[in-house]
């Protein structure tokens, strides 16, 4: 009835993981408490869980990725403490089995469950203003991807008290990922929950290549789109042709595991190193899925706050282009040491470089954009600053590790470690963090605390340096990735510096939370009244924050690349149209969130072996798809004088700001 | 801002260059002990250097600019319209160009000379092979017929050729100190050519997670004066252990922290067995595959 | 462009719909390229272990030519009916369309009984997917375009019956439009799965 799935499943013995679980269903307790104590319910389900809007369907995305960082970030620190105290006699207080699950869900969970929906959440509410479109191209299927990926998430969640997480790093590296070597559901819980999470984010890839390439607004040609949208743009072309490859890998990887076939085995005709091509097939691309965004956000930001236009343009799109077409052609320096002979090694090690130059034209760009501007040094742009330092030396070592011989010893050691989070904290969070602070009263319609943001980005970045710095230098000293425990010595002290970064860092998020919390207690004189707090250079800074439900009342007509600026400049900005026309924009639809719940159950079903439950809820995606098929009625109309009432408000309001 | 940056970066530069100083014989890659781990050290300082070029304007602008040029300072120039200027955009792709073409340069010609399958030229070298397994190592050394457990013992000033094959998932031989690593791949042999100059008592390690017992897969690697080898040989030789089919199946079994264990004769092409155990299915099993397209890959012998 | 603002504007509920029509028909389009990805790296996986036979049978053991080329004509046929329904939606004829769907439905039906019973005797003799590396590849790459028309059937069976209770309206066309499209590329596919693994493997 039940499949593999007993009692024993839940480790009651391990306090460590009952008490993260007691935890987390006491917080989940809490919400729907207050949720039902407010009588919130019915708001929630009409307002946010069936809404079809992109701007709420990006703040949805926000809050689950905020969420898994908490959760990825206490994982970091788990493996810090273990790694400050675990030296010669001492076992520190995570046996192998957990310390490796822990490390494993930290990959996972700050990849594909915290930097992409974060990407998701910005990029669902800011291209459709940015481009001067009323939604996405796919609005329903926009809401599907949200809640499969709530499903992916959850799945994982759930692996922390329901039987346990892989043990076998983020990568699920065969063969020992392969049955024979992992015998329990933790590597069912990885594969299911980022194959579900992978297709949400291949829809959502689909959705917006189609609305920035059909939706833009007249005049708006390719050449006079944001950078934001353009990095978007090319991450999802990225993901459009990457994200099958996972999903070929992570299925394959299922036949082996489930139906015992041999792809990745190492008999009877498997090739193991076949899953090592095919992940980083994928693995290498989704690195630059995740930065380019922030690589655009950067843009934004740098040209704002400089009160000058972007340096470079064409040169930033173009270096942006180039970077999508080489990602995809270096996965080999994932493994030089395999053995591939070096002209194969030294190929794949000078594509590597090659990625540096346009990434170090685009740092040129940003640079040259401050310069004879007139810099205002906001909270973005401490972000910002603070990526450009931090990268360029994380983007030397990486050079450095493309080089195939040097490779050869540092290697697998935490000096990749600290690498690649050089990459991922100051270039992918940063830049998510610097987005969400300077887009933040778009999308709530007040202001974040400056003083916090300052605080909680000192505590990011000197943490960041403390925790990495050290490791850095203990790659050198030759500690390899991933160990439990260790006994030299030498090392200790470093590792003891790093957990007191990793303190940091948390005190920083912490902060971030303080920064939340007192700027929604003041939102009152914080208030953003007229749309534009920053003299903002593109489209959604000319709607009101937060915008309507249609974004523009009337299309807008570009003339520039920063289009809001030119309409300043020609005193076009905030011209009110003769008459307002209807608008149709999308009904609720409560079938995305139903197929979720579904798919969530049903990934759950494939990990515990409950056939029935998995084929029952295979066929009730198939039928809520079916029937939302025949459904025509899929959309609704704003009348013209709705929204004449609606835009006489928000002019009111304008004029009563200025 | 700027200020406590300008902190942080110093501090951590003198924290690194104290370290470096200070603890030279802990920083084990800045401190090899042969003529590989000499060439790679010299390779990733080199290369440092080179991006160096690159990354210091890069950081002196970085926290010049907005300085120079902040809100504050209305003497500044300011030119909102300036986004533009072809000397600069061709300075801007072609320093990088350069330094790219420096390095690609550097990375062509020394993954042929640090190319792990080639011979190191000299005495004729001791062979090893090496097998990965849950969770310790075993060498073969096969011309003295003797196997030992989670110890290598070697001559310094001796090229070592090593064989490498795992008999269970991927695992990386890496002695830090002497160069190179290479990954231990089931039904494959890798090939790894190192050479230690000096005696002396350096560090082996997995350097490829590979489960439960990872943690614990490092041995010591002792390299010995040649008089010493051959006592330590005769040493071996007089274990009363010998590596046959049954022991080998014991061995096996996994285990964690094994101790050093010695065996004074080793069943006849054990290391070939364990290598056709995983890939001779049939005789088809192991043609080359199209992913295979390099000159030498692991497993086609 | 002003006046291309006001039309956008004052759309009227045929272009709002044709609007849709034409990104829905661009959006299969991309999602059609991602799919050929999949299977480019489906077909990658099969080459890679196309010669991985551990012991076991070889294509030139199990695969009789004539029997799938008996496969392949059921699907190039429904290629050619499904082309027959999308021409007719395109002059309006309904009950056209509805018998040469029906026969589409009918011959893909039959492709997927042949492929199911290969696979059957195939699996009964012991030479199921868990032989070796070589019949791991090959079930999954057939398995996987199998996979396809399987929901390509589905597909046709609701649109069937959206023929049938709604007449030809926009939102329909659509939908037979992109399923045509969604047809016509599983029989390319096939044809690269019919040479690669049937024939190379025979010959």
């Amino acid at each position: 009835m039940l499949g593999k799935l007993t009692l024993s499943a839940i480790p009651y013995h391990d306090p460590i993981i009952m008490g993260a679980v007691l935890g987390s269903v006491l917080v989940a307790a809490a919400v729907i408490a207050l949720i039902t104590y407010y009588g919130k319910w019915t708001y929630l389900w009409k307002e946010w869980l069936t809404s079809l809007d992109h701007k709420r369907i990006g703040v949805m995305y926000l809050i689950l990725s905020l969420v898994m960082l908490l959760r990825g970030l206490s994982d970091a620190v788990m493996m810090r403490a273990q790694q400050a105290v675990a030296v010669g006699s001492s076992q520190g207080f995570l046996p192998p089995w957990h310390f490796d699950q822990v490390f494993t869900a930290h990959g996972t969970i700050m990849i594909l469950f915290m930097a992409m929906p974060f990407v998701s959440g910005l990029m669902n509410i800011i291209v459709p203003q940015q481009i001067g479109a009323r939604d996405v191209a796919f609005p329903f299927l926009n809401s599907l991807s949200l809640w499969l990926t709530v499903a992916g998430a959850l799945l994982v969640m759930v692996s922390l008290g329901i039987g346990e997480f892989s043990k076998v790093g983020w990568s699920g590296y065969s063969p020992l990922a392969e049955k024979l070597y992992s015998p329990g559901v933790g590597v069912d819980y990885w594969d299911w929950s980022i194959q579900i999470a992978g297709i949400a984010s291949l829809m959502t890839a689909i959705n917006f290549f189609v609305t920035i390439l059909r939706m833009r607004a007249p005049g708006m040609n390719l050449m006079r789109m944001p950078l934001f949208s353009w990095a978007i743009f090319f991450t999802t072309i990225l993901m459009v042709c990457s994200f099958p490859v996972l999903t070929v890998t992570l299925a394959m990887l299922s036949l082996d595991r489930y139906l015992g076939m041999h792809f990745f085995t190492n008999t009877f005709g498997g090739n193991i190193m076949m899953y090592v091509n095919l992940f980083w097939m994928w693995g290498h691309p989704e690195v630059y899925i995740v930065i380019l965004p922030s690589f655009g956000i950067f843009s934004e930001v740098v040209a704002t706050f400089s009160s000058k236009r972007l340096f470079g343009y064409k040169s930033l799109v173009y270096a942006t282009g180039a970077i999508t077409l080489l990602s995809f052609g270096v996965w080999l320096h994932h493994f030089f040491t395999m053995g591939a002979g070096p002209d194969v090694n030294a190929v794949f090690g000078i594509t590597t470089m090659i990625i540096a130059i346009p990434t170090g034209v685009k740092i040129f760009n940003w640079l040259f954009t401050m310069y004879r501007g007139r810099v205002r040094l906001t909270v973005p742009m401490y972000w910002t600053l603070g990526f450009m330092v931090s990268f360029s030396l994380g983007g030397a070592t990486g050079v450095l590790m493309g080089v195939p011989p040097a490779d050869f010893v540092i290697h697998n050691s935490v000096f990749l470690v600290a690498h690649f989070h050089t990459m991922l904290i100051t270039g992918t969070l940063f830049g998510l963090i610097a987005g969400y602070s300077y887009w933040f009263p778009k999308i709530t319609g007040f202001r974040l605390n400056e003083k916090w943001g300052k605080r909680a980005f000192f505590f990011w970045l000197i943490g960041f340096y403390l925790a990495f710095g050290p490791l850095y230098l203990l790659g050198l000293m030759g500690m390899p990735r991933r160990m439990y425990h260790y006994s030299n010595p030498a090392w200790h002290p470093w590792l003891l510096v790093a957990a007191g970064g990793a303190a940091l860092i948390v005190i920083g998020t912490f902060l971030l939370i303080v920064q939340l919390i007192v700027s929604i207690r003041e939102r009152e004189t914080t208030r953003d009244l007229t749309g534009d707090p920053y003299d903002g250079r593109t489209l959604e800074w000319s709607l009101s924050s937060p915008p309507p439900v249609y974004n523009f009342a009337q299309i807008p007509i570009v003339g520039d690349i920063d289009a809001f600026t030119d309409m300043k400049e020609k005193g076009l900005a905030y011209t009110r149209p003769v008459q307002y026309h209807d608008i149709e924009i999308p009904k609720n639809s409560g079938a995305g969130y139903l197929i979720g719940v579904l798919t969530f159950l049903m990934g759950f079903a494939l990990v515990w072996d409950i056939w029935w439950l998995a084929a029952s809820c295979a066929a009730g995606i198939v039928l809520i798809v079916i029937a939302r098929s025949f459904d025509d009625d899929t959309h609704r109309v704003i009348t013209g004088s709705q929204i004449q009432g609606i835009e006489d408000e928000r002019y009111r309001r304008l004029e009563a700001a200025r | 801002m700027r200020r406590k940056g300008y902190f942080v970066l110093a501090g951590l530069a003198s924290v690194c260059v104290a370290a470096l100083l200070g603890g030279c014989a802990q920083v084990v890659l800045l401190d090899p002990k042969g003529p590989i781990g000499i060439a790679e050290r010299n390779l990733i300082l080199e290369a440092l250097g080179l991006m160096m070029i690159v990354v210091i304007p890069v950081i002196v602008m970085a926290l010049w600019f907005p300085r120079k040029y902040s809100a504050s300072n209305t003497k500044a120039d300011y030119a909102p319209k300036w986004s533009g200027s072809r000397r600069l955009e061709i300075l801007i792709w072609l320093v990088p160009l350069a330094i790219t073409t420096v390095l690609g340069y550097l990375a062509w010609s020394r993954s042929h000379q640090l190319d792990p399958y080639r011979p190191i030229q000299g005495a004729a070298p001791v062979r090893v092979q090496v097998v990965a397994m849950n969770w310790k190592w075993l060498f073969i050394y096969p011309d003295q017929n003797i196997a030992v457990v989670n110890r290598l013992v070697f001559p310094s000033g001796v090229p070592l050729s090593f064989k490498i094959t795992s008999d269970t998932v991927v695992n990386s031989f890496f002695i830090p100190q002497l160069g190179s690593q290479m990954y231990a791949m089931a039904g494959m042999v890798g090939r790894l050519h190192l050479l230690a100059d000096k005696p002396g008592l350096y560090y082996g390690q997995s350097q490829q997670f590979s489960g439960n017992g990872y943690a614990y897969m490092r041995f010591h690697a002792r390299a010995v004066s040649a008089e010493q080898f051959r006592e330590w040989l005769q040493k071996v030789k007089r274990s009363p252990n010998k590596l046959d089919s049954a022991m080998f199946a014991q061995l096996e079994k996994p285990s964690v922290q094994n101790p050093v264990a010695y065996f004074s004769s080793v069943r006849q092409n054990l290391f070939d067995t364990i290598v056709e155990s995983f890939a001779t299915m049939s005789p088809a099993a192991k043609t080359v595959s199209p992913l295979e397209t390099a000159k030498r890959t692991p497993g086609v012998h | 462009m002003s006046d291309y603002a006001l039309t956008l504007d004052r759309a009227g509920e045929e272009d709002r719909e044709l609007e849709r029509a034409t990104n829905q028909v661009f959006g299969f389009w991309i999602y059609l390229m991602s799919d050929l990805v999949l299977f480019a790296v489906i077909f990658a996986t099969f080459a890679v272990l196309c010669r991985n036979y551990a012991g076991g049978p070889t294509g030139r053991d199990l695969f009789h030519l004539p029997y799938v080329l008996g496969e392949t004509m059921f699907l190039l046929f429904s290629s050619a009916t499904c082309g027959l329904a999308m021409a007719a939606a395109q002059s309006g004829k309904k009950n056209l369309v509805l018998f040469a769907l029906a026969v589409t439905f009918l011959l893909g039906l039959g492709f997927l009984s042949m492929e199911a019973k290969e696979f059957q005797r195939m699996i009964l003799n012991g030479d199921g997917p868990s032989r070796s590396g070589f019949l791991s590849a090959f079930f999954t790459l057939v398995g996987t375009h199998g996979a396809h028309v399987c929901v390509g059937l589905l597909w046709m069976a609701v649109t069937f019956a959206q023929v049938g209770l709604k007449g030809l309206s926009a939102s329909v066309q659509s939908r037979l439009m992109r399923l045509g499209m969604f047809w016509h590329f599983l029989d390319i596919v096939w044809i690269g799965v019919f040479t690669t693994v049937y024939l190379r493997g025979v010959l």
